[in-house]
Formats: C-alpha cells, structure tokens, sequence
C-alpha cells in the first residue's frame, strides 16, 4: 500500500515537473517609454510613419513591456538638455508633509515614478539638414541618479527625407535599442515560405512582419519544405519539379541554383543546414525506408545517419553542433528522437503519445520547438517546445486549428508557425510563450515558414 | 482430135444408159418387219449453256453485277463461287463480290457436263470514310482499369483487399505490358491530411513501395513499374472525414 502510494506521488512529480514552465520570455522585462518623436522643417510630415514604426518595432520584439501611453507626462524631453535637475528639497509650509524637491523641467523620475513607472525611455527629435533627415535619438535608463549615468547611447541617423526614409530609421533606431538589452533584432530579416497563390505550391519570402512579399522560385511544380542556412546565404528544398521529390540548393544572395547531387532513390528530401552551412542533412529512400543521410552542400561525400526499418524525416542540426533532432516512426506513430551527428545515441525526446512532427532548434541549441497531437485526434496538432535535457515542455498553442511547423526567430523570442484557425492555411508569428499572435500572409494556402537571417 | 474421142465415147455412154433404162425391172423385196421395240442405246445429247454472263463486267468495291444464264439440256446447275445450285433452266442472281471474281457455272445433264466462266471485275472504290476506333483499347485506357489500393492509416502493409486489387492489377499490368512493350508504370503512394506533410512524403513512398514489392511477387516485371510519393500533397477528396481520408490513403496507378 505504501509502495502504491508511493508510486503514484512520483507519477504526480513527474507529471508536474512535465509542466513545469521553459522561460523564453520571462525575466522582468524593462519598462519602456518611447513618446512621441516630434520632425523640424521638412521632416515634419514624416513624423508619424516614424513614431508608427519605432514603436511598433520595439512592442513587438517582445523584450519590452511598453509603459501606458496616456501615463506620460505632459512635459516631453527632445534631447538631453531639455533635463532640469530638481533643486534640493525645501523644507514644506504645512506639517507632517516630508520636504519636496523643487521642480524646474522635466526630470527622469517624470518617467521613472508612477504611473509611468517607466525603467527605460527613448527620446530624440526628427530635423533635416543638407537635403537629408536627421533623427537624434537616445536612450536613457530613468531609474538612475544623475543625467550620466542614466545615458545608455545617443546617436545621429541619416536617410532620405521621405515615408521610407523615415521608416528605415526607425528600425535602426529600434534595432539599436533591442541591440541594449541583448537582444536580436529582426528589422531585416526574412521568413522564407512556401504559398500556392499563383496556383503551384513555390518558396516565397516576405519581412518578419508580413510586409514585402515575394515569390523566390518558379518551378511551377511541387516545391515544399524550404530551409535557410544559419549565415542566411543559402536556401534548400524539395522539390518534384525533376519527376520525384529531390532536394534543390540555391544562392539566396544571387536567387541562382547550386549544384546539389541528389543520389538514386524514389524521394531525397526536408533538407537542412549545419551550423556551417557546408553540410546538407536530409530524408532519402536510397536503401528502402525513408532514413537520414548527410552529404556536402554539392551531394558529395555521402554518409548515412540512421539504420531502421521505419520511416524517418526532418533531421535539424543543434546549433551547437554535435546532435541531430528528428521524426522517426520506430516506435509507431510519429515522434520526436535525437542522435549524435554519427547516429549513435538514438533517444526518444517525446513520450509516444498522439504523433509528433517539425522540429527546430531554438538559436541557444537547448530548446526545440515542435508540433504535436498530444491530447488530440490525430492530425490536430499543436506547438510545443521543450528543453532537449530536460525534456520539460510548454504547449503554446491550446486547439485553435492545426498549427505546424514552428520554427524560431534569430531574436529566439519568436515563432513563426502555420495555423489553419482562420480557414485555410497562412502564416502567424507569436512570442514563445504563445502571446501576441499574428497573422502574416492572407492569399492562397502559405505554409512551412522559415525564418531567415 | 481429142476432143472428137471424148465427144464420141460421151454419147456412147449416154446410149448404154439410156438402153438400161427401159429395161423391164425385177420387183423389190418387201420390207423387213420393224425391228422388236428393244431399248436401243442411242447417245443423249450433252446439255447446252446458251448463255452465262455478268453485268455489268465492272464494278465498284460494294455494287452488285448481275449473273444471268440460259440452259439447255440439264438436270442440276451450280454456281460457283458462293452462290451453289440454281436454276437449271435460266435464271439471274445479284452478286456483291468485293474482289474480282471469276464464276463459274457448272451444269450437269444426261449428256454430261458443260461449265462456263463470267468475270466480274471489282476496282477499288474512292478513300473510304474515316475507319471507326479501333477495337483495340489505348495505353491509358487500359491503365484505367487499374484500381487503387488502399491502406490504414499510418501502415503501409497490404490489406486484405488491397491484396485482391493487387492480384487483379497484377493480371492487367502484365497484359499491358506485353501490349504495350515501351511503357512504364508508376505507383504514386498517397496519404491522408493528418500525419505532417514530411513524415507523409515517407509514409507515401512506403505505400507505393509496398505495392510495388507485391505486385512483383506476383511476376510483374519490376523494371517497368516506378513508384513516387506524394504524401498528402495531392489528395483526391477534400473534406475531413474518415471515408474521404480512406479514400486519399492509397497507392494509385499511372500511366507514362
């Protein structure tokens, strides 16, 4: 009787320590403050798309918690100078009052005290000079003393005096404040995906915020599967326009096929990079069940990875280097295991319930995100992530239509996934604790997202 | 001079003649009685054909000529070829032949036998009407009658019933083979929407494979039939239930 009870406490551990929560996200998040921006002269009617784009990039790289704009004091600064230091506190006329500093402009506790409470606040001002815009932008931490140590930088940015100019500022401005606090930013990056809007299923790629789309191939086949290399210059995939699926490499610098040879089978395919970008590891059907190989990025110098009779697919290289995740049906159905990169020490990372696919590696090579049944009929997935070691697991998706192939933003914050929850299938973005979901492409079917330097 | 001789020796003749005629004859003997009324072979008259022709001598590939004939003296009359007896007396009789044919009438009487030849010439007529299809079936009409096998989900071994279409499939593939000796065959494997599109493409190829291993157990030449997955890539129902996905979980034949 004990012994049961025993038994079913340490079931109950473990079932807890399962949901035990990974913290991508977490941490206290620094407050920040960004009023705003007012343009002399010329850059003037550009101020908005300015204000528009900085604060929208700063909110949505999930580092900041964004302090309430109606909280924000009346008096704004423009640049450093425009900080008045309180005199010291006089004695106050009516008792029992504690003695008040005396205020002459604005001052970093405006920001720092309720209800702004504010940690961070990034100021400056829009000019023009010498036919160009010139933003003044700074970032101060509030909390401190003295107007010295509360600067963290201020820098000069210069761009054309137009909408666009004005928005290519305000990202790099934003990328320099993310840039601060550790952060990546991803103003400049790319999610690479595959749409059937011009009615066959090709790669194309758009900005992390859905804006900007383009079509990178024109197979016309069935092309399916895409994967970026770490350093952002190369692009791998599958595809049927030879006759059966076979992997493609092309320059994503210069758009033109690379050499890949793919050997003899019936299907090579779900490519993906090392962390070099000079090995391919990929699915092929060569000796029979669909297993792992890995060959030079040309197909030279073949070696085969895994050795069972089941079927086996997506192999993702940890950025460290040294392991391999990927889906194998050896246990029946669908799940997600690990190996070293010469395919010994095969481990099942998932339990074994409902089927498991897609899975990535978070930048740090300690998470991966995947999707998975669990809990659910068959085929109705969701995003999971879960720490390799510990094989602890956050479900960041609770149901809302099938959502795939999660893979992470360079900032290691984000998701980019494919969810059929608003009808047919597109792409949406989220942090990794599943806030702030959005939705990104909207014509035709757009599914397997990549995220690209 | 000779010709006093012959004048003399002529009229001297003609007086010895003319003496013996006056001469008082002996009277004849009377006639013999009829002889008895015993059969008497007396040879029959062999039969006649008056007549045998062809008219017009000449015709198109599809019009008719007409044989007439006229006889005389015979029991039986047979034309040939095609025709056989006929009239014995006359007659006529329309012919279609559809290539020049020699007929030959052939009559039989007591007095024996009597043949007679007609021709009538067929020439080739103008370019027919365009010829109806064939008979024969297409390559792809043939590889119609393939069926598709189906399969469980997430298994690719041969079912039951899939064994049965298989077996028959079998049977038409090596007909078709032997038909169409420059053809091949693909196996497309198929899965339904619910596994991940990459774990699919896997799952699709084992399908195909799996028919393709049984087909050739079978003795289906195995250099003639290449398989290919589609994983869920290309379903032929669209709606989210178990008959529609059972109906997407198949390893499907095509033709090249």
């Amino acid at each position: 009787m004990k012994a049961k009870l025993f038994l079913a406490f340490t079931g109950l551990a473990l079932l807890l320590a399962a949901q035990v929560r990974i913290d991508i996200i977490g941490g206290t998040q620094p407050v920040l403050a960004v009023p705003d921006f007012r343009g002399a002269a010329e850059s003037a009617p550009f101020a908005n798309a300015f204000n528009e784009t900085l604060y929208r990039d700063l909110q949505d790289s999930g580092l900041f918690q964004m302090a309430a704009k109606s909280m924000y004091p009346l008096e704004t600064p423009q640049q450093p100078q425009d900080f008045r230091e309180p005199l010291p506190p006089v004695a106050s006329k009516k008792k029992g009052e504690p003695p008040q500093p005396v205020r002459r402009g604005p001052w970093l506790t405006d920001w720092s005290e309720p209800p702004v409470a504010a940690s961070h606040l990034a100021f400056g001002y829009l000019s023009a000079q010498g036919g160009s815009m010139v933003l003044s932008g700074w970032l101060y931490d509030v909390k401190q003393a003295n107007l010295t140590s509360a600067h963290l930088f201020g820098k000069r940015y210069l761009a054309a005096i137009s909408e666009d100019g004005a928005r290519q500022m305000a990202h790099e401005f934003a990328a320099d404040i993310i840039r601060q606090f550790g952060g990546t930013p991803l103003f400049g990056s790319k999610i690479y995906f595959i749409s059937n809007r011009t009615g066959s299923d090709e790669i194309w790629s758009m900005d992390s915020d859905g804006s900007n789309q383009k079509q990178f191939t024109t197979y016309k086949s069935l092309t399916i599967t895409p994967a970026v290399s770490p350093d952002g210059r190369f692009i791998a995939f599958t595809t049927y326009a030879g006759g059966n699926p076979a992997i493609v490499v092309h320059s994503l610098e210069t758009g033109r096929r690379l050499p890949f040879y793919n050997q003899v089978a019936s299907m090579n395919a779900t490519p993906d990079f090392s962390p070099d970008g000079e090995r391919i590891y990929f699915s092929s059907t060569a000796s029979g069940y669909a297993q792992i190989y890995s060959a030079r990025r040309d197909g030279s110098d073949l070696r085969r990875l895994s050795d069972f009779r089941a079927v086996e697919v997506s192999p993702k290289i940890s950025p460290k280097g040294g392991e391999v995740v990927f889906v194998s049906g050896r246990s029946g159905p669908a799940q997600i295991y690990r190996m070293n990169l010469d395919g010994a020490n095969v481990e099942r990372l998932t339990s074994g319930e409902g089927e498991a696919s897609n899975p990535a590696w978070h930048p740090n090579g300690q998470v991966i995100a995947f999707s998975w049944s669990r809990g659910f009929e068959p085929g109705n997935f969701n995003v999971f992530i879960m720490d390799v070691t510990s094989r602890q697991f956050n479900q960041l998706t609770h149901g809302a239509g099938r959502n795939e192939n999660p893979v992470w933003a360079p900032d290691g914050r984000h998701i980019v996934f494919a969810s059929n929850r608003s009808g047919r299938s597109q792409v949406w973005t989220m942090l990794a604790d599943g806030t702030d979901l959005r939705q990104l492409t909207t014509q035709g079917n757009n599914r397997m997202p990549v995220w690209g330097k | 001079m000779n010709q006093k001789k012959i004048v003399v020796l002529l009229l001297g003749l003609m007086l010895m003649m003319f003496a013996a005629g006056c001469k008082k004859k002996a009277p004849p003997p009377p006639p013999p009685p009829p002889p008895p009324p015993a059969p008497v072979k007396v040879a029959p008259k062999p039969p006649q054909i008056v007549m045998f022709s062809a008219e017009p001598g000449s015709i198109e590939r599809g019009q008719s000529s007409t044989l007439k004939w006229t006889i005389t003296g015979a029991d039986s009359a047979r034309i040939e070829p095609g025709i056989g007896s006929v009239s014995n007396t006359g007659g006529n009789r329309t012919v279609f032949p559809s290539s020049t044919t020699q007929y030959t009438l052939t009559v039989t009487g007591p007095g024996g036998t009597a043949t007679a030849n007609a021709t009538v010439n067929v020439t080739a007529p103008p370019p027919p009407p365009p010829k109806p299809a064939p008979v024969s079936k297409t390559f792809l009409e043939r590889m119609a009658e393939l069926q598709p096998a189906y399969f469980d989900y997430d298994r690719s071994n041969i079912r039951d019933d899939a064994r049965s279409v298989l077996t028959r499939n079998a049977d038409l593939l090596k007909a078709i083979f032997r038909d169409f000796p420059n053809q091949t065959v693909v196996i497309e494997g198929h899965c339904d929407e619910r596994g991940s599109a990459e774990y699919n493409l896997g799952l699709g190829d084992r399908r195909s494979t799996a028919a393709r291993e049984f087909l050739v157990q079978l003795g289906v030449p195995g250099d003639r039939l290449r398989t290919i997955s589609y994983g869920k890539e290309r379903p032929v129902c669209m709606e989210s239930n178990e008959s529609c996905w059972q109906r997407n979980r198949r390893a499907a034949f095509t033709g090249q």
